[in-house]
């Protein structure tokens, strides 16, 4: 390789997050617990930094670089904005939560900053190798943010089952890799996808590295069958790391599977289009279901994330470019909502108690309206009620399997919606309905009330202008295939 | 001035909705009262230019506004009335200030919600009812549904947490294929979603029957009417009075409205397919909840069954094809039951909620010899009562004459089985009003009951007047539905095969 010719504009955002990463880690250092409030600082303001550097070194169309194993493209771009927001929120949102708990220390937000470019050059990757590391850097991180209440059994379980579970799964997608490889000759995508449609390929063994790579994406997205480990990691992990692990990493999983078995495998579309059927139906079915049996808000949230998978794969089996924006756009939604759900169970946790059952929740609106009215948002957003934006999200993936007129796949996806319906109604009911128990006052700074507020309303915004943010999805997603 | 009308009609309750909702809490519950019949009036006050500046020569939509509003999916801002719509949009505006007057002292716990909720109901309703753009119907359509959801559940009766979601996903199930329908068509019409598009769609017999049922499942569960009707008396019974008086007078047509907007025109041919079977169901809500009501013990209850009931009739007359046709008389009398249904039942709920503040039960058996103490009441609620059974000169009357006179030129039998209804209405009307009102005085609470104060009797008179000016005047509306009433009638008769 020749350094002199390397671009390295179009990574200039992961340089410049990884270079402050690592400045954030000798600063923090020399602080004392008193200080730590500085690396809190410092995080965010190296978020918005590299926000700004993203929109600056912003191009429309995809730009290679380091041996075109990653790219800069306008779908990875917004992504990458979105997850930079969403961690941003994640970071405001959790400051109080992890002071009361003793873990507000340099590694938390370091480990979060890691994870972040790990999801960074999942987004980016082109390359088998790539994808891999970003997703491993990503994995790691998450297992010992999980793992620092090292005195919590239930957290040290979390951190372990998902960390074996995680294992298993990228050892099935590198499995699946290497069968790809083996077929195809190569570890680039777009090489990939040629060797594919140019028939040199052996079929078999193509679907057959499909299948485990299917396999292996569906366990990172939390998706029936390989859904085991996410309620109980939501459940055994501190609320805040619930909510890391629900909001950015589905994010950058969902660009990670469209790279994958788009642009990688696209030309499998009939192959892998069948499969994901059957996960989404399921992931659909199982999610809503047995969400309906759950108390515990958290495991609720997660089996809600289940069906909430499921829905975004609608958009992916579509295989138009209108599916997969459709698609893009429900995932950024998705990502809203929970980011207010568990926001507001932060926000009604303190020090020596945790909001974690639907029990939690009662009489929210005769101790304080504002939140419930707030939770009420995010629930009927999830439920897919307009004029909330969770509506729009449901529309345009359901329109997508329209358009390929598997209209039965349309009538299972609202009949399941209806199901999934009657848990946040559940929710509302106890928030709304019920006579308050606790009496405590629900104390919150004033930042992350002002932050948790605007992102809430986001959500009624959104839906009486969803333009904008469907028209961003729309056109990322084409001047980003288009280059194929 | 008429550019905007219809957004000033959904918008004006929601703005004022939001500003009851940010007087915060029952502290200030007096000037959210005061904001919320502001914002009623004015409401009421901005629906009424649609009736005097409405254009009866012209049978397409009026008022029209159409803007742009989500090009990504082809969603366009798209309102107007025709002579049906506009009526509902003022039926609703008319309600919603009579349910803000009606919870005026009887609710005082969160009041700034409870009314924000009402108000902004009523926009959404009045969306609905103007909207032109299937996505946006829809979204006023489920919108209102969040709202209701919570009237019930907060200030409802004992069983209300089962009532209020029983309700809600009863209503969601139908909806969501309708959904389905909406965006099938949306391909079909060449990727729009505008309503008088979707009309002109040439669709084969098999895909109309299947959409058919969609919309028969959105709109039947809404209507509603047997055997999905069993929301109904468990959402009525449990909501506040004022809940119960929208549900009835308001929410309850958006469902027949449906069948007007969408199905029939949209799928003239199915529709005529699956008339026997609408008009089975319909007589048998007819004759069959006509009874189920002559048995129940809680006046509500009664009420609410009697509301299906003729919500029967209302399905009944817009089904009545000879041939491809449908009746004129049969449409144009289900749609004035539609409208005077509207206010007697908001009267009957009311009535009911008058006493339920005063005795705080809805049992017939803990009343009985009311008119000793409530004279005014009394007489009041004779009239609504009459109105309810169909008596001539009430509006009551008029709608089930016209559905009947409609379903003897269809057939015979149809007309006769409906006609029951003149005497099932009177008999459990009637004996309900003599159980309660008349007789000795029942007990000790009925002898503690204070006749009706000011505000109550403003209510009880403007609703008074209201249905007697309409069985009296039924052209006043009759004339401005007729053309859009031909205009369905010839619409329908012709194929879409």
């Amino acid at each position: 390789m020749n350094w002199a010719d390397l671009n390295m504009i179009p990574a200039a955002p992961e340089l410049f997050m990884l270079s402050a990463i690592l400045l954030i880690l000798l600063v923090d250092m020399c602080l004392s617990d008193e200080q730590r409030g500085i690396t809190y600082g410092l995080s965010l303001l190296t978020l918005v930094g590299t926000a700004a550097v993203q929109l600056y070194t912003y191009t429309p169309y995809p730009v290679y670089t380091f041996s075109n194993m990653f790219v800069a493209d306008p779908m990875g771009d917004i992504v990458k904005l979105a997850m930079y927001g969403t961690t941003f929120l994640v970071l405001v949102y959790t400051r109080q939560y992890v002071v009361e708990r003793d873990i507000f220390k340099g590694e938390y937000f370091t480990l979060s900053l890691f994870a972040l470019s790990g999801m960074n050059f999942m987004v980016s990757a082109t390359h088998f190798v790539s994808l891999y590391i970003g997703l491993e850097l990503l994995s790691l991180s998450l297992y010992a943010l999980i793992a620092m209440q090292r005195d919590s059994i239930p957290a040290t379980e979390a951190a372990m089952k998902y960390f074996v579970l995680g294992a298993l799964a990228s050892g099935l997608l590198l499995y699946g890799m290497s069968m790809v490889y083996g077929a195809t000759g190569s570890l680039f995508l777009q090489d990939v996808a040629k060797a594919i449609t140019g028939g040199s390929a052996n079929h078999v063994l193509l679907v057959f590295g499909l299948v485990f790579i299917v396999a292996g994406l569906a366990f990172k997205l939390g998706a029936v069958p390989f859904h085991m480990w996410v309620p109980d990691v939501y459940q055994g992990s501190s609320t805040a790391l619930a909510m890391m692990i629900g909001a950015a990493p589905k994010l950058a999983a969902f660009v990670f599977v469209l790279r994958i078995l788009v642009q990688g495998l696209g030309p499998l579309v009939a192959d892998w289009q069948g499969m994901l059927v059957i996960i989404a139906v399921l992931s659909m079915a199982i999610g809503n279901i047995t969400a309906i049996a759950q108390t515990n808000v958290k495991r609720l949230l997660a089996y809600s994330t289940v069906s909430h998978m499921g829905f975004l794969l609608l958009g992916l089996i579509a295989g138009t470019p209108e599916g997969y924006s459709a698609a893009l756009f429900y995932t950024v939604i998705y990502v809203l909502m929970s980011l207010v759900g568990f926001g507001i169970l932060l926000a009604l946790s303190r020090a020596g108690f945790e909001c974690e059952t639907l029990e939690d929740l009662k009489g929210l609106n005769q101790r304080n309206s504002w939140y419930a009215f707030l939770m009420l948002l995010a629930m009927f957003s999830m439920a897919g009620i307009p004029p909330l934006v969770g509506f729009y999200a449901k529309l345009a993936v359901i329109k997508a399997v329209v358009d390929i007129g598997l209209i039965w796949l349309a009538v299972v996806a609202v009949v399941m919606s209806l199901i999934g319906a009657f848990y946040y109604l559940r929710v509302v009911k106890y928030m709304y309905f019920d006579d308050k128990q606790d009496n405590s006052p629900i104390v919150v700074r004033g930042d992350m009330k002002l932050v948790l507020s605007v992102n809430a309303i986001a959500l009624l915004v959104l839906g009486a202008l969803p333009e904008r943010l469907l028209v961003l999805c729309v056109e990322a997603m084409k001047q980003s295939l288009n280059a194929l | 001035m008429f550019e905007n009308l219809l957004s000033l009609t959904v918008w004006t309750p929601i703005v004022a909705g939001i500003l009851v909702l940010a007087t915060g809490g029952d502290q200030r519950a007096p000037l959210a009262r005061w904001i919320a019949l502001a914002g009623a009036l004015a409401g009421l006050a901005v629906s009424l230019p649609l009736y005097t500046g409405f254009d009866n020569l012209n049978g397409g939509m009026q008022f029209v506004e159409m803007k742009p509003w989500i090009d990504a999916l082809n969603i366009h801002y798209h309102l107007g009335v025709d002579g049906i719509s506009m009526l509902f949009i003022i039926l609703n505006s008319f309600t919603t200030l009579m349910v803000v007057a009606a919870g005026w002292q009887v609710i005082e716990k969160r009041v700034a919600q409870y009314m924000a909720a009402f108000l902004i109901m009523s926009g959404l309703i009045n969306g609905a009812f103007a909207a032109l753009d299937a996505i946006l119907f829809y979204v006023f359509f489920e919108g209102m549904l969040i709202p209701m959801y919570l009237i019930i559940g907060v200030w409802g009766g004992p069983r209300r947490v089962y009532a209020s979601i029983k309700f809600f996903l009863y209503t969601l199930l139908g909806s969501l294929l309708m959904l389905v329908a909406f965006i099938y068509l949306y391909f079909q019409a060449g990727k729009s979603f505008d309503i008088m598009a979707f009309h002109d769609l040439k669709i084969a017999l098999s895909t109309q029957v299947l959409l058919f049922i969609a919309f028969f499942l959105s709109f039947a569960v809404k209507v509603p009417m047997w055997p999905v009707h069993t929301w109904l008396p468990d959402a009525h019974v449990e909501a506040p009075t004022g809940g119960s008086m929208v549900l009835a007078a308001i929410t309850l047509k958006i469902g027949a409205y449906g069948f007007l907007r969408f199905a029939l025109p949209i799928l003239p041919d199915a529709s005529r397919e699956l008339a026997p079977f609408i008009v089975a169901l319909s007589l048998i809500a007819v004759v069959y909840i006509g009874l189920v009501a002559l048995v129940q013990t809680d006046m509500k209850k009664l009420v609410a069954y009697s509301s299906i009931s003729h919500m029967g009739f209302v399905t009944l007359g817009l089904f009545m094809f000879t041939g491809s046709h449908l009746n004129q008389w049969a449409v144009e009398g289900a749609l004035v039951q539609m409208v005077s249904h509207g206010f007697v039942s908001a009267a009957m709920f009311f009535c009911i909620g008058v006493m339920y503040d005063r005795v705080h039960s809805r049992n017939i058996a803990d009343y009985g010899g009311v008119v000793n103490k409530m004279p005014i009441f009394a007489a009041f609620m004779m009239l609504f009562a009459m109105a309810n059974s169909g008596l001539p000169a009430t509006s009551g009357f008029v709608g089930e004459f016209m559905v009947i006179m409609g379903a003897v030129q269809v057939n015979f039998w149809f007309a006769f089985a409906a006609a029951s209804t003149l005497i099932f209405g009177a008999a459990y009307t009637l004996w309900m009003y003599k159980r309660v009102i008349f007789g000795d005085v029942g007990n000790d609470h009925v002898a503690e009951m204070k006749d009706v104060n000011k505000r109550e009797f403003l209510i009880l008179a403007i609703l008074a007047i209201t249905v007697l000016g309409m069985g009296l005047f039924p052209q006043a509306f009759v004339s401005k539905m007729h053309l859009a009433v031909n205009d369905l009638i010839a619409h329908v008769a012709q194929s879409k095969l």
